[in-house]
């Protein structure tokens, strides 16, 4: 049986799998069942400054995104950082963690960006016994306005002097949460690295707008009749933070630096993925917000039934493996040629891979009046479109041609070695380095 | 006291209110606004698709669920019914099993085809239901066009020559329009007074003049139409039965399954429609079928079915056949009719299990009775009143292209014409698509 104990900067989990700051860790009774439900860890909710806490909209905060039955793709919210006392809060923090000794606690925290108001929280942070805190520089809407937020988190100067000033006043792991809404992610994590950050954690949500009320000519979700762009999360934003956290896992200025990665886990598979491009563990919102928190039981068995079939036995066997797979596009090597191959006896015709490849791409498959489906190799470029738009998986592969064949549509012969870009031909760069 | 399925003879009211009730519900009631998302999000929009190819009007299907899945069904029901006006009944009547969605590629994927036939009713109720007509006409033509019979053929025939711009005088022999529409599908399949309510709503393009109780060859000739008018399309159905030719088939209580049918769709209630405690029907056709599940559906104790030649070769799709099973009625296959007995009304059918050989169908020396007090025979409709002069093909009017028939200026089209299968649907593709040459040859002349 594979080993899922987590150590990520020093905080203990039975596994890797986190809850992220956000509702679902807002307070007591929602963490102590995610934690009977099995989840590692928790972010809770992030915490402001004491006082009269943040109040927020009472219509609805959530717009949607959806796929074919409903099947939730993106979500997208306009809530703001916990609306309960401080005091309640912490007071909550500490018994749960008093209840759950081997789950990890982190606390999110957001505060005005001043020392004096950072220290104070920390302190009572501190008191609570928690592993460590979360510094949320993330939050695209509602805080930014504040001066906190992403307002933070966009500024690199601001991150680097904000994570230094909270390294300076806890014995806490410090996480620097980063913001995706900014053009080169790996600016804030430098900063964060700089400033002595412990680890960072990302995405947490993009900027959006989901979808427009065509009555009331009005963004949703609408309050009143106006609606503002909110945070956008769920498995449709996977992808950019994927990208985000393997920019970041081979950026030679953070090597190492320890990544927790969210964005649109869902299962086991996603948090593999996370964890092959460099993140010490994931961190999960939108998900159980769908399904609730008996989902971590897929993933604790996924994830170790495809550990065992692996032979991986502890998660660091294959952190960050895929790493050093992620180059820039002009290493990719362009005398790897395949082809598209449909399996006859898997084809329902549904005519798909022929509307895309013929109306978009390259005119590459063939169709009978018996509907038979062929791929034209002297056509075909290898695009995968097809493969993408069929609905029957595994029916349309691709076939690397052997070095040695002749590439119809060219009517080369295929090299054997290895060849980019940036000593093709066709490249003036390349040309001027002769 | 109040009769019951072990009433014996022929007697109405077997059964309680509530059962006449539910047993004539619509058989696959209308999907929910959440349902149909649901089916339509199953269509992969296939290319050139090979429902579209399988549904003989042509019905941009990929096109319309699409329409549906993205919330606009009224747009989808005018992709429909832009192919066929009369989709909101096809959509009740199609043996989609045997069509469509026998061609569906997820019923190649995995034996469960998208629910095309619901999605049709879906988008056909909603814009219906929402009153108007979607269609406008064309600029008058000042051409004048005779139709005679206003089933699904001539329906559909008068409606597309209306949008042209012609003036339409539609015939019909029978008290109401709608032909089989009204008169002769199973009632659980189009309740509500649909049909009416279509041709109504067919009808709001304008143009067209119904004139009922008007039968060709007692009431106009085909002469005088074509005298008055610069085109004539013929869709008088098949208004004849096929005869049993089995000894004693004149004796009381044995009937035409289409009159038995036609007089249960007219019914007001049907607690007052008689039916016999033991029913045999012969034929294994849809009319068979539903004579049968609508006998049983009236409260008859024992319902059976009798085909003379094997399961596989019944008219009735597998679809029906299940059907008529799941409402008890008992299929027995290979077996022909050799007398019907009884003193003055029939009380049981002799029958001979059939063989097949390489001369034809033979009967056996072997032979059985059932018990009979009402027989319906559904072995097929023929031509009849079809007018003089006409060339036929086999018993039906013959036909070249879209509907030309031997005489010029003369369309058929519909059960009536030879070729095409006998389905509504069918009825409709042909009805139209001579609607389109009766336009063009007369412009063309123009
Ligand atoms: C019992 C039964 C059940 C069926 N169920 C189905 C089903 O579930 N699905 C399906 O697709 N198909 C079904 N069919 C077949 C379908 O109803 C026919 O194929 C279709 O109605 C043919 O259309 P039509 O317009 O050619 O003829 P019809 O619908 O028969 O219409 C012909 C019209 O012409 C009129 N007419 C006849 N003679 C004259 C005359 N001399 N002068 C003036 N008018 C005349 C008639 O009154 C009638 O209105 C069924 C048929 C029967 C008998
Ligand atoms: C309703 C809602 C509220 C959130 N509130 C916070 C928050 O207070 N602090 C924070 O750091 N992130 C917050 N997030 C962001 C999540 O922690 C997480 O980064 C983001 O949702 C991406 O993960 P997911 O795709 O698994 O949902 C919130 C997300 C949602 C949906
Ligand atoms: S890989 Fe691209 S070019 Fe080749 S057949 Fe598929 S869609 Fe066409
Ligand atoms: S998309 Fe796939 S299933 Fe459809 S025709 Fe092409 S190969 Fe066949
Ligand atoms: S064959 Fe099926 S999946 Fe394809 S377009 Fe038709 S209904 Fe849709």
């Amino acid at each position: 049986m594979a080993d899922l104990r987590n150590d990520f900067v020093g905080i203990k989990s039975p596994n890797p799998f986190w809850l992220a700051s956000a509702p679902p860790t807002d307070k007591e009774y929602n963490v102590r069942r995610a934690f009977e439900a099995g989840w590692g860890g928790v972010v809770w909710k992030t915490l402001g400054e004491d006082g009269p806490p943040v109040v927020n909209v009472n219509g609805p905060r959530y717009g949607a995104i959806y796929g074919a039955d409903r099947r939730l793709l993106g979500l997208n919210n306009i809530e703001l950082i916990t609306d309960r006392p401080l005091e309640v809060n912490l007071r909550e923090i500490k018994t749960v963690k008093r209840d759950y000794p081997d789950r990890a606690m982190v606390v999110s925290l957001m505060v005005p960006c001043e020392e004096e108001a950072w220290k104070r929280i920390l302190a009572r942070v501190e008191e609570t016994g928690a592993d460590g805190v979360e510094l949320n520089f993330g939050c695209p809407h509602g805080m930014s306005e504040r001066g906190m937020g992403s307002a933070v988190g966009q500024v690199p100067e601001y991150v680097e002097m904000v994570t230094r000033w909270c390294k300076a006043n806890t014995r806490m792991p410090v996480i620097v949460k980063l913001t995706p809404n900014i053009t080169d992610i790996r600016l804030a994590s430098r900063a964060a690295h700089k400033g002595g950050a412990d680890a960072v954690s990302l995405i947490n949500t993009i900027n959006s707008i989901t979808s427009v009320d065509l009555d009331l000519m009005c963004p949703e979700p609408t309050i009143d009749g106006k609606g503002t762009h909110g945070g956008y999360c769920g498995p449709a934003v996977k992808p950019i933070a994927l990208n985000m956290v393997a920019e970041i896992a081979r950026d030679p200025e953070t090597r190492g630096l320890p990544i927790s990665g969210i964005g649109g886990v869902t299962t086991w598979k996603d948090a593999a993925e996370f964890m092959a491009l460099g993140a010490g563990n994931v961190q999960v919102c939108t998900a159980v917000m769908t399904y609730g928190f008996r989902i971590v039981q897929e993933m604790i068995a996924g994830m170790s039934d495809w550990m065992d079939r692996k032979g991986f036995s502890t998660l660091s066997d294959f952190t960050g493996m895929a790493v050093p797979n992620v180059t820039d596009w002009q290493y990719l090597n362009l005398n790897y040629i395949t082809k598209a191959v449909i399996d006859q006896e898997a084809c329902i015709k549904c005519g798909r891979c022929y509307a895309a490849c013929e109306d978009t791409s390259h005119q590459a498959i063939g169709m009978t009046p018996e509907r038979r489906f062929v791929v034209k190799d002297e056509e075909c470029v290898a695009c995968n479109l097809c493969v993408d738009v069929c609905p029957v998986e595994g029916c349309i592969t691709m076939r690397r041609l052997a070095p040695g064949e002749v590439d119809p549509r060219t009517g080369r012969t295929v090299p054997a070695e290895y060849g980019n870009w940036t000593a093709h031909p066709n490249n003036p760069a390349a040309r001027a380095a002769e | 006291m109040a009769n019951t399925p072990l009433t014996p003879g022929i007697v109405s009211g077997r059964l309680g209110a509530e059962q006449y009730r539910d047993n004539f519900a619509d058989k696959a009631p209308p999907l929910t606004p959440h349902e149909a998302a649901v089916a339509a999000d199953r269509c992969y929009f296939c290319h050139d698709a090979p429902c579209v190819t399988a549904c003989p009007t042509a019905i941009d299907i990929p096109l319309f669920i699409r329409e549906i899945a993205t919330g606009a069904p009224r747009a989808a029901a005018r992709t429909i019914f832009a192919q066929n006006i009369l989709g909101g009944m096809c959509a009740r009547v199609c043996p989609t099993e045997q069509l469509c969605e026998q061609s569906c590629v997820r019923e190649t994927a995995e034996g469960k085809p998208v629910a095309i036939g619901r999605l049709q009713r879906f988008a056909t109720d909603t814009l219906m239901a929402a009153g108007g007509h979607p269609f406008t006409r064309a600029a008058p033509t000042g051409r004048r066009i005779a139709v005679v019979g206003a089933g699904p053929a001539g329906l559909a025939c008068a409606h597309r020559l209306a949008m042209k711009g012609h003036e339409v005088t539609l015939f019909d022999a029978r008290p109401k329009p709608g032909g089989l529409n009204e008169y002769g599908i199973a009632a659980y399949k189009t309740v509500g007074g649909f049909a009416q309510a279509e041709v109504d709503w067919l009808l709001g393009i304008g143009g067209i003049s119904l004139r009922n109780g008007m039968a060709l060859g007692r009431d106009i000739t085909l002469d005088g139409l074509r005298a008055e008018h610069d085109a004539v399309f013929l869709a008088i159905g098949l208004a004849g039965v096929n005869a049993l030719r089995a000894e004693g088939e004149d004796k009381a209580h044995v009937r035409d399954a289409v009159d038995f049918i036609a007089e249960l769709r007219q019914a007001e209630d049907l607690s007052k429609i008689a039916v016999g405690r033991n029913v045999v029907v012969i034929g294994g056709g849809m009319t068979a079928v539903d004579a049968a599940v609508q006998s049983k559906l009236l409260g008859a104790e024992t319902v059976t079915m009798v085909y003379r030649r094997s399961r596989a070769a019944m008219g009735a799709s597998e679809a029906e056949q299940n059907l008529a099973a799941s409402k008890g009625v008992r299929i027995v296959t290979g077996a022909a009719p050799l007398r019907i007995l009884g003193e003055g009304a029939v009380e049981a059918v002799e029958f001979a299990y059939t063989k097949e050989t390489a001369s034809g169908l033979e009967l056996s020396e072997e032979t059985f009775r059932l018990r009979a007090d009402q027989v319906f025979k559904a072995i097929g409709q023929q031509l009849e009143g079809a007018p003089e002069g006409l060339a036929l093909s086999g018993r039906k009017i013959a036909v070249t292209g879209p509907g030309r028939t031997s005489l010029p200026g003369v369309w058929a089209g519909g059960d009536c014409a030879a070729g095409g299968d006998d389905l509504t649907v069918t009825a409709v593709a042909e009805g139209r698509d001579a609607a389109e040459d009766i336009h063009a040859t007369l412009m063309g002349e123009g």
